[in-house]
């Protein structure tokens, strides 16, 4: 296990130099003069622009530069922003928590909605139920998630008038953070009242980033579930005269998890990917919104830095996945 | 019961079907299939006569007419079909327009990463050594960083536009085509009439290319049919960023883009360009799933 484990630590370095290569060359790239998009309109002269080009190492061999960047990156400085001149590292922790909770919220949408659905369908192989859920689960994956989002504001949002349109939650609750995520502090808090309000604000962007997850989970499990089903154990299990909700819901469901289980995981990197588009919708105000906004104001390092993190992020949960995986699946650790 | 009142038939041909005969007969069965394949047709035939079909230019703004609703609303006429957008431009024509744009889009993309993966997955698959490990490190790192965040990168560096946002997306899904090839490579290769192409003295190139790569395409194919869709998708959301093809371009995403800050107001301008992207990439995905049962003889019937 040991072995295991350390090789899986290993395989990620090459993946994180690969990751700062591209986001130090990402910055490189940019057409233009980065000095010149810093001093903006005021212009610059010739002087002071080899200065500047000294200052920051600009003029020293590609190589070197990266070098200093992989140090800077090491200790976790990140740079600047070009428009806040905040720390990146500092607006990326203080958004993360909004993207978590957004994510996870969706995730959890996904699997208690998408397990049973997948469940039942495949119990019930070929009925209406099943029909009806396969349908839904593949329109569901073809669904591109910003009109869907755009769709469940015009519904409830306008038409019912159930939920409010963006944000986080309504402006008159100051919440104390403890955790980052608002719907437990607004909980801890005991205002029922704030709570209400971040409940109602989480729910359509929950929805939107939740559905694509949603359709894959309910059919990896129901063609897991009819795999599993085929199985000799269970014949045997029924054999021996165990109630069949008893087969499926412990026999059957254990081993068919298995695949489910990876998938989620691996869903992770399009959950943040599908996160960028949901926030940009619902204007929540999270690490998505950000880099895109980082985009439009030709805000470089932000772009830079935010493009790392969650690259990062992304990075220790496949690991964490992999190794969970492997804890759980000998098979997996053994094979070299 | 019914099966013992039929006589028994034979199979009266010599030969058996051809693999294509096969997977039509399989096709041909499947509703959803069909309805896709159906769906994709039409969609195809607005593309090409999108012309002589639509009743107003895509791009022509009409002064009399800002957002007009579709006829069957109160205050629509049936001049402008599916109503107008806030500048007064028939939407029917720009959503039998944005057929081309889509089509291209998921072509252009697939074209792109379907050629280069399989150059680049038949080298790694050939050349096990440093290069193999170096391209399949570096296919590891463009799979960490999420597909539509990646495209964003790509395109932040090359400058918004369709060009560009048809590229960022192609290098997204370059990685799968990549690893499809060289496993189906590494599998090949081990097998005889590899061995005896070799000792015939064929050289690498026409092994790569004539002896191999044609064992393994079917899961190529699927491949490229689910990106097909999925890159239409993308790239409408690039669009929707404002990233992928610009104004007045009758996109579906860069459409859904400009429509944005009127959706409370006029849900036509928005519903409509989406429902379009839905029903394209749905008929495509129904294809791309009969597809992969039919050609994956592991999940055959």
């Amino acid at each position: 296990m040991l072995r295991f484990v350390f090789t899986r630590l290993t395989l990620i370095i090459p993946t994180f130099i690969g990751i700062t290569l591209l986001t130090f060359l990402l910055v490189h790239a940019v057409p233009g003069d980065p000095l010149e998009i810093l001093a903006g309109e005021r212009g610059i002269t010739a002087a002071r622009h080899a200065q500047l080009l000294h200052d920051y190492g600009l003029d020293r061999p590609l190589y070197l530069q990266y070098l200093v960047y992989m140090g800077h990156v090491l200790r976790g400085d990140l740079g600047l922003s070009l428009i806040t001149h905040a720390p990146i590292i500092d607006e990326f922790k203080q958004l993360f928590p909004a993207t978590v909770e957004l994510s996870l919220s969706a995730m959890l949408f996904a699997v208690l909605l998408g397990l049973p659905a997948g469940i039942v369908a495949a119990v019930k192989r070929n009925s209406v139920f099943d029909h009806g859920v396969m349908g839904v689960s593949l329109t569901g994956y073809s669904m591109p998630i910003f009109w869907w989002g755009l769709l469940l504001i015009i519904l409830f949002s306008n038409t019912l008038g159930w939920t409010p349109v963006s944000g986080r939650i309504a402006v008159e609750y100051d919440i104390e953070p403890v955790t980052g995520f608002l719907l437990i502090d607004s909980a801890l808090s005991g205002d029922e009242g704030a709570f209400r309000s971040a409940l109602s604000h989480l729910i359509l962007p929950m929805i939107a980033l939740g559905t694509i997850p949603l359709a894959v989970i309910a059919r990896m499990t129901r063609s897991s579930m009819l795999e599993v089903l085929g199985e000799d154990y269970i014949r045997t299990a029924r054999a021996k005269g165990l109630s069949p909700f008893f087969v499926v819901g412990v026999h059957a469901l254990r081993n068919a998890l298995i695949p489910v289980i990876t998938v989620i995981g691996l869903y992770v990197g399009s959950l943040f990917a599908g996160a960028i588009l949901t926030e940009t919708i619902f204007s929540w105000p999270g690490v998505g919104h950000w880099l895109v906004e980082g985009i439009n104001r030709r805000d470089y390092p932000v772009l830079q830095g935010g493009v790392l993190l969650i690259g990062s992020v992304i990075m220790v949960v496949n690991l964490s996945v992999d190794l969970l995986y492997g804890l759980i699946n000998p098979r997996i650790r053994h094979r070299r | 019961m019914a099966a013992q009142n039929e006589p028994l038939i034979l199979e009266t041909s010599a030969a058996p079907p051809t693999p294509l005969r096969e997977f039509w007969s399989y096709f041909s069965d499947n509703p959803g299939a069909v309805a896709g394949l159906v769906v994709l047709s039409v969609i195809v035939l607005l593309a090409i006569f999108a012309d002589v079909i639509s009743p107003h230019s895509p791009i022509a703004t009409h002064d009399d007419a800002f957002l007009k609703p579709p006829f069957w609303e109160e205050g629509g006429t049936l001049t402008y079909p599916l109503g107008t957008d806030a500048i007064g431009r028939d939407m029917l024509s720009r959503i039998i327009h944005g057929t081309r744009y889509s089509l291209l889009i998921g072509s252009i993309v697939v074209l792109i990463s379907l050629t280069l993966g399989i150059v680049i997955g038949l080298t790694a698959g050939f050349f096990q050594g440093v290069v193999g490990i170096l391209i399949m490190r570096l296919m590891d790192v463009i799979l960490t960083i999420p597909g539509l965040l990646l495209a964003i990168v790509i395109v932040a560096i090359l400058g918004p536009g369709l060009t560009n946002a048809m590229i960022s997306v192609a290098v997204v899904y370059l990685p799968y085509f990549v690893r499809i090839t060289r496993a189906a490579v590494i599998g090949e290769l081990a097998k005889d009439y590899v061995t005896a192409s070799r000792v015939n003295g064929a050289s690498t190139p026409r092994l790569m290319f004539m002896t191999v790569l044609p064992n393994c395409l079917a899961p190529l194919i699927v491949q490229a049919t689910l990106s097909f869709s999925a890159g239409i998708i993308d790239a409408a959301a690039l669009g929707f960023l404002g990233l992928g093809a610009q104004p007045p371009t009758p996109e579906w995403g860069t459409m859904l883009a400009d429509s944005r800050e009127f959706v409370l107001r006029a849900w036509w301008v928005v519903t409509l360009p989406g429902l379009a992207i839905l029903i394209t990439v749905l008929a495509g995905n129904l294809m791309g799933d009969v597809l992969r049962d039919a050609l994956d003889p592991r999940l055959k019937r």
